[in-house]
């Protein structure tokens, strides 16, 4: 694999041409926003958090699926990026029901901790919440729509590290909605072994332990970049 | 299969034909307007009138002047009926046995037919489609022979590259360098992949091509797989085009008996299969990697480029994905050369594109035109106008992603670069004319609802970003809205484009932006005052 060279915000890095931007940025301690990113399962660049600017192109690329080139020169925080990122975050508050005060991942959400990070004290779009079902039929864990942003780490944990593939994303735009097994009860998938991967993955409240209140939920994500270099030298 | 043997099918086929011919249009549109009822009778009135031996009624793929139809087409006699009815289709055999025909006429030297240049739509409306025979008669799979015979992969691919054909789906990217790039790629099997997921509102080309003149296509394929080395093409085709499918299933099925397609083509080595993928109704599968997800079986949703399907395509091998109308246009440039294709069209953009001309317009219908051809030519001679004399507006390109012209920049050349320079697109051929009557703001209006419906939900902004543009827009159409939020929705616009992940978010809101800086009065009408702002 060919060694490469390039700049990220001015400093100059090295970098094997498999890795990724954010591969990249991460280890020269270049923080770059993420949520939809989880160290572990492949990457979708769905959420957009981690959009930079590469010279020459006038495109925004993903940090997390684009893939670095020599001689590359990228910014990761201009103006027009933290709007974007800020944007991005307020549609997303926008989107569904997302009140802190009465989640029970308040305090350790990654939605929250960037709505923090990126200054974001009000949301300026009309609030659209969609009627969402909340389903608490497992035995141990719960799921409430209301706080899903769709991110597919639930989707992605379970299909690419337990190997289940319970869950899946049914219908399309902001009618989208994750769902188990067939479209059934949680309780009713048969596939689902109730480890509970999907629950430590998920950046908000969205996937919760039953049991916990306001603000107790919290996520444990250690095993996954273990488990994620087992499959990987299995393969 | 050899070469004596398909030029004893064209033989056979042509000393069969009978002195006239009757063409019946059976393509969707027509068939809805009783097509199928129109053809009895006209059958039944050849046999009453004992004219068997003479006359022959033949089914063929659409003519192009759909907003008239059903039509019936006697070409040696240079007639064209529009409006037939089963009632009146008898007398168009009468005609032909000295009687009168009561059915309408269209005028074959109008504008709309003299003016249109035939390339990929050379046999629409003149062979039927379902009989392989015919295609072969009109020089069919010749082309195909040629190159597996006498031309090197990349002498097909040199040959696509001089045509300076360019994608028809709407980007533009050059087909050639596309068609070299999967050649080079490395790769133990590549594919093919015809992209019929047509899906603009008021788009119809495709459509008809597939109906119309599906070998066409199939042969267009198989040059591709010889061309870069793969083995296997996927059409994809929405389920909405029934009779599309049923068409490619049949060609498929008669191509492959005769050897046209299977293994050992043309008694080479080449080997070669077409298989069908049906879609199940979402816009964004038109999106080239949405496309392959749903050809493996996953959800269609597109991912982030690079790599390109080029590269990584199906199941991550080098693919080849080419719109149907790119790849229509492959057979005429093989047997007439790269050089003759390069001969028509602008600079840049090269041949011929096919419109599906709708709205407002008088002669509603598919037409093909030399690339460099003014709207104003388009909308004026070949359409004839508005239908009730009602001035004309605008004409919109591209459907959700392209924009508006306004009639003050009718004489801008239909090519892909003017098309950008005035803020719209060429998009995949919907052309749809607006009339003095139309509200712009209520256009861009239908064309954000048709995003929000159609967004696949894996990026946020096309997701929500749409909901909240659509939002705005009814506000402002409900007259509740004040500057301040047509400023966010200029800020929405911008953040769209920049920041979603395919071409669907990215051009989402092209129709918005396009409308606002030609019409943005009409925005401007809508508004509320400000809190304590003075009216003048």
């Amino acid at each position: 694999m060919a060694v490469t060279t390039l700049k990220i915000d001015g400093k100059e890095v090295s970098a094997n041409e498999d890795e990724t931007i954010l591969d990249v940025a991460f280890q020269a301690g270049i923080k770059i926003p993420t949520l939809c990113h989880i160290e572990g399962l492949t990457d979708i660049g769905a959420c957009r958090m981690c959009i930079v600017e590469v010279a020459g192109s006038n495109k925004l690329q993903p940090a997390c699926t684009t893939k670095v080139k020599d001689g590359m020169e990228i910014t990761t925080q201009t103006a027009r990026l933290k709007k974007y990122r800020k944007m991005v975050l307020e549609m997303l508050f926008s989107e569904r029901n997302h009140v802190c005060a009465v989640c029970v991942s308040n305090g350790n959400c990654d939605l929250q901790t960037l709505a923090v990070e990126h200054d974001l004290t009000h949301v300026r779009m009309p609030y659209l919440y969609p009627k969402t079902e909340i389903d608490a039929s497992h035995e141990w864990f719960a799921l409430d729509q209301n706080r899903c942003v769709l991110c597919q780490r639930c989707v992605r944990v379970c299909d690419e590290i337990e190997g289940a593939h319970v869950w899946d994303v049914s219908g399309r735009g902001v009618q989208s909605r994750v769902i188990t097994g067939l479209n059934e009860p949680w309780a009713d998938s048969d596939t689902c072994t109730s480890c509970g991967k999907c629950v430590q993955v998920c950046p908000t409240g969205a996937l919760s332990n039953k049991g916990k209140a306001t603000g107790e939920m919290t996520k444990h994500r250690e095993f996954l970049p273990y488990l994620a270099q087992r499959r990987h030298d299995h393969k | 299969m050899l070469l004596e043997e398909l030029t004893a099918i064209a033989e056979k086929t042509r000393s069969e034909r009978k002195e006239i011919s009757v063409r019946c249009c059976m393509s969707s549109g027509c068939i809805s307007s009783q097509a199928e009822e129109i053809k009895k009778a006209l059958e039944m009135a050849v046999t009453e009138k004992n004219l068997g031996e003479k006359v022959e009624i033949r089914q063929v793929g659409c003519m192009g002047l759909c907003g008239k139809g059903p039509i019936v087409s006697v070409e040696s006699e240079g007639l064209i009926y529009s409006d037939v009815t089963p009632e009146n289709a008898a007398s168009i055999i009468d005609a032909l046995a000295g009687g009168k025909a009561v059915a309408s006429q269209a005028d074959p030297t109008h504008p709309f037919f003299t003016r249109q240049m035939l390339v990929v739509r050379s046999n629409g409306g003149r062979i039927d489609p379902d009989k392989i025979e015919d295609y072969i008669e009109a020089g069919g799979y010749s082309a195909l022979y040629r190159v597996i015979h006498e031309y090197a992969p990349d002498q097909v691919i040199n040959e696509v590259m001089k045509s300076g054909l360019r994608g028809r789906g709407g980007a533009g990217f050059p087909s050639g360098l596309k068609w070299s790039t999967v050649a080079k790629a490395k790769g133990d099997r590549k594919y093919i992949v015809c992209n019929g997921d047509e899906g603009d509102p008021g788009a119809f080309m495709d459509r008809s091509i597939l109906e119309g003149d599906p070998h066409v296509v199939i042969e267009g394929m198989a040059i591709a797989g010889y061309a870069v080395g793969a083995s296997l093409g996927y059409i994809y085709v929405r389920a909405e085009y029934p009779l599309a499918i049923s068409r490619l299933q049949l060609a498929i099925k008669h191509a492959k008996r005769i050897g046209l397609l299977g293994d050992g083509i043309f008694d080479s080595t080449f080997n070669f299969n077409v298989e069908i993928r049906i879609g199940a109704g979402a816009f964004v599968c038109g999106e080239e990697t949405a496309l392959i997800a749903s050809i493996e079986g996953r959800r269609g949703q597109p991912r982030p480029r690079p790599p390109f399907p080029a590269e990584s395509g199906l199941w991550g091998r080098p693919t080849l994905i080419n719109n149907v109308e790119s790849l229509a246009n492959i057979v005429p440039i093989i047997n007439k050369g790269g050089e003759w294709y390069a001969s028509l069209g602008t600079e840049k953009s090269k041949g011929t594109k096919v419109f599906a001309l709708t709205g407002k317009i008088r002669n509603n219908g598919l037409i093909e035109v030399p690339m460099g051809i003014t709207i104003r030519q388009i909308v004026e001679d070949l359409g004839g106008g508005t239908p009730d004399g009602k001035k004309i507006k605008a004409v919109q390109t591209g459907g959700p992603s392209g924009g508006c012209i306004p009639v003050e920049l009718f004489d801008t050349p239909v090519d892909y670069e003017s098309l950008m320079k005035v803020g719209s697109i060429m998009g995949s051929g919907g052309m749809v004319v607006m009339d003095e009557d139309t509200n712009m703001v209520d256009v861009a209006k239908f064309y954000m609802e048709f995003c929000v419906e159609e967004s696949c939900g894996k990026c946020i902004p096309c997701r929500v970003g749409t909901v909240q543009m659509l939002n705005l827009l009814k506000m402002i159409l409900e007259r509740k809205a004040t500057i301040r939020d047509l400023e966010a929705l200029e800020e929405l616009c911008e953040m769209v484009q920049n920041t979603s992940l395919c071409g669907l978010g990215q051009t989402a809101p092209n129709p918005v932006v396009s409308t606002l800086k030609y019409f943005r009065n009409e925005y401007l009408e809508l508004l509320q005052p400000l809190p304590g702002e003075i009216i003048a």
